[in-house]
């Protein structure tokens, strides 16, 4: 029944490594993203809050598939961007990453936004009557706090985000359900043991991600 | 305005943001001149390639048709899944062993596997098991990945919804000396169903999402698969797909729309006849925060619920 793994001709565990590096990258170019456009929800200044309103609502809506196609048809094809890569396969894995990051990054503005409103008042006007400056009290005082509470949530996103990279098969990136694809293509008679070597390789991607970061959730929570 | 993390600007403060602005505008200025330059650049701001969106052609060949399988293969999506979800999530609340643990496995499992996974194995199944015709059988994978993966969240949404009840609502009904299910049925579902409403509305928005998935790797008629046919006609690729995820956004945007409203409407109600006004708050909370599937149920509605409800 599992032969076809065993004939050396499908990499699944290079298959799977692309899945983990494209959920790797995503997730650091969204948590960068995202606390960047939490932030500006959140500044002082109007007009940032208006952009960062108006991005993550627009962005969340728009389907990821619809991003990740764009950024391989619109930003590779018809303008000419191609990351900085040269190789076929690194221009859409970099296309994905930067579309993924792009998506997921709003999902993080929203959880850390969450959390930045479990942290009590009384912290951050105790940390401006000691003088400190708005990124100050959000860098030193608030974030901190917040990120504590959020592990949780983001844990959630990082797992939709693993998932959801499944996605860039749809522009050719050579990822788990690229492979999947391919595998029933060809090996038709095996169709239920293709479907659980792929399921089996996610479920033990995202399970033990949950499991772990929940853990680490409850053990840094601030205890209130 | 005033907030966590900074007082009502004095006149300093209001000199600082005014800067601040100044230099955001700046950059906002910089960013859109370089990306309307390089649109420019390739061509993509000639008048032609828009216009086509401008006649009618366009949206009754295309784009309308589009939307319409988008919102077919929802909503046939979102009716198989709720009742199967409600079921899977009543399932695991059993009072049995032999119910509640296989049903668990079968929600876990599902939950955990991406929606393109499933439209592509279900796809590979109908080839294989059935002869559905090949014009149809897109749009059967896309239904049955959606139902396989939404009905499993729904469950968490329900059971969440269930639990969520103050404790008092099944004992007085026990109490009254109703069955198991009737107390299910008169009593703990008709309170769930009103509180989770809002959060099963977000769902679909997340399905709807997702049947983008079938058009692009199986085929499926929707939405986003006519940017290929409308580029081909016009060579537009740029205005095709920034009015199709404009359109997206627009629906969306409704259904969001329509969901905050239901919930805002359910809360007074509550209110004003003084029942369980806590879950309806809750429930949308938690169903968030399990349905870890779908990081998007607490980000829908607008940001300021979610300031609210914490």
């Amino acid at each position: 029944m599992f032969e076809f793994l065993e004939s050396g001709q499908y990499d699944l565990l290079g298959a799977f490594w692309v899945t983990v590096q494209l959920t790797l990258y995503s997730a650091i170019g969204s948590l960068v993203w995202g606390t960047l456009l939490a932030g500006m929800r959140v500044s002082p200044v109007p007009l940032m809050r208006v952009f960062g309103t108006a991005y993550v609502n627009v962005v969340r809506n728009i389907p990821l598939t619809v991003l990740i196609i764009g950024c391989s048809l619109g930003l590779n094809q018809t303008l000419g961007f191609s990351m900085g890569a040269e190789r076929f396969e690194d221009i859409g894995f970099r296309l994905a990453v930067l579309g993924f990051s792009a998506y997921t990054g709003t999902f993080v503005c929203e959880a850390l936004r969450s959390g930045i409103n479990t942290v009590p008042v009384g912290q951050a006007e105790a940390a401006r009557a000691l003088g400190l400056s708005f990124t100050q009290v959000l860098r030193l005082i608030v974030l901190p706090q917040a990120f504590r509470a959020v592990i949780a949530p983001l844990a959630n996103v990082l797992i939709a985000l693993t998932k959801n990279t499944t996605v860039a098969a749809a522009i050719g990136v050579a990822e788990a359900a690229l492979l999947m694809k391919e595998m029933i293509e060809n090996e038709a008679q095996a169709l239920f043991a293709v479907f659980g070597v792929i399921a089996l390789g996610f479920v033990l991607l995202t399970l033990p991600t949950g499991l772990l970061l929940g853990w680490v959730a409850k053990r840094v929570a601030v205890k209130r | 305005m005033s907030s966590v993390l900074y007082d009502t600007p004095g006149p300093k403060a209001k000199a600082r943001n005014i800067i601040y602005t100044a230099v955001f505008l700046v950059l906002l200025a910089l960013a859109g001149w370089w990306v309307i330059g390089t649109l420019a650049d390739k061509n993509q701001l000639e008048a032609d390639k828009w216009t086509p969106f401008l006649e009618g052609k366009v949206w009754t060949t295309f784009l309308l048709p589009g939307l319409g399988e988008t919102i077919k293969a929802g909503l046939i999506a979102m009716v198989i899944a709720l009742p199967l979800g409600a079921l899977f999530g009543i399932g695991r609340l059993s009072d049995h062993a032999w119910v509640r643990v296989p049903v668990g496995a079968v929600v876990e499992f599902f939950r955990a596997m991406p929606v393109l996974i499933l439209m592509v194995f279900g796809s590979a199944l109908f080839v294989k098991f059935t002869d559905i015709d090949s014009e149809i059988r897109p749009l059967y994978a896309c239904v049955t990945g959606l139902v396989l993966y939404n009905a499993s969240v729904i469950a968490e949404i329900v059971r969440a919804g269930i639990l969520s009840l103050p404790k008092g609502q099944g004992e007085a009904a026990k109490a009254l000396g109703l069955r198991k299910s009737q107390i299910m049925a008169h009593v703990l579902i008709p309170q769930a169903v009103a509180a989770m409403l809002p959060a099963l509305i977000s769902q679909l928005v997340v399905i709807l999402k997702d049947t983008a998935i079938a058009g692009a790797v199986l085929g499926l008629g929707e939405l986003l698969s006519m940017n290929r046919q409308i580029s081909a006609n016009y060579s537009n690729t740029i205005p095709t797909l920034v009015v199709i995820a404009l359109l997206y956004v627009v629906l969306n945007f409704a259904l969001t729309g329509f969901a905050s409203w239901l919930e805002r409407r359910l809360r007074q109600q509550k209110k004003k006849s003084g029942g369980t006004a806590a879950p309806a708050v809750t429930v949308t909370d938690k169903a968030g925060g399990d349905g870890g599937a779908t990081a998007a149920i607490p980000a829908q509605g607008d940001g300021s619920d979610v300031v609210s409800k914490d």
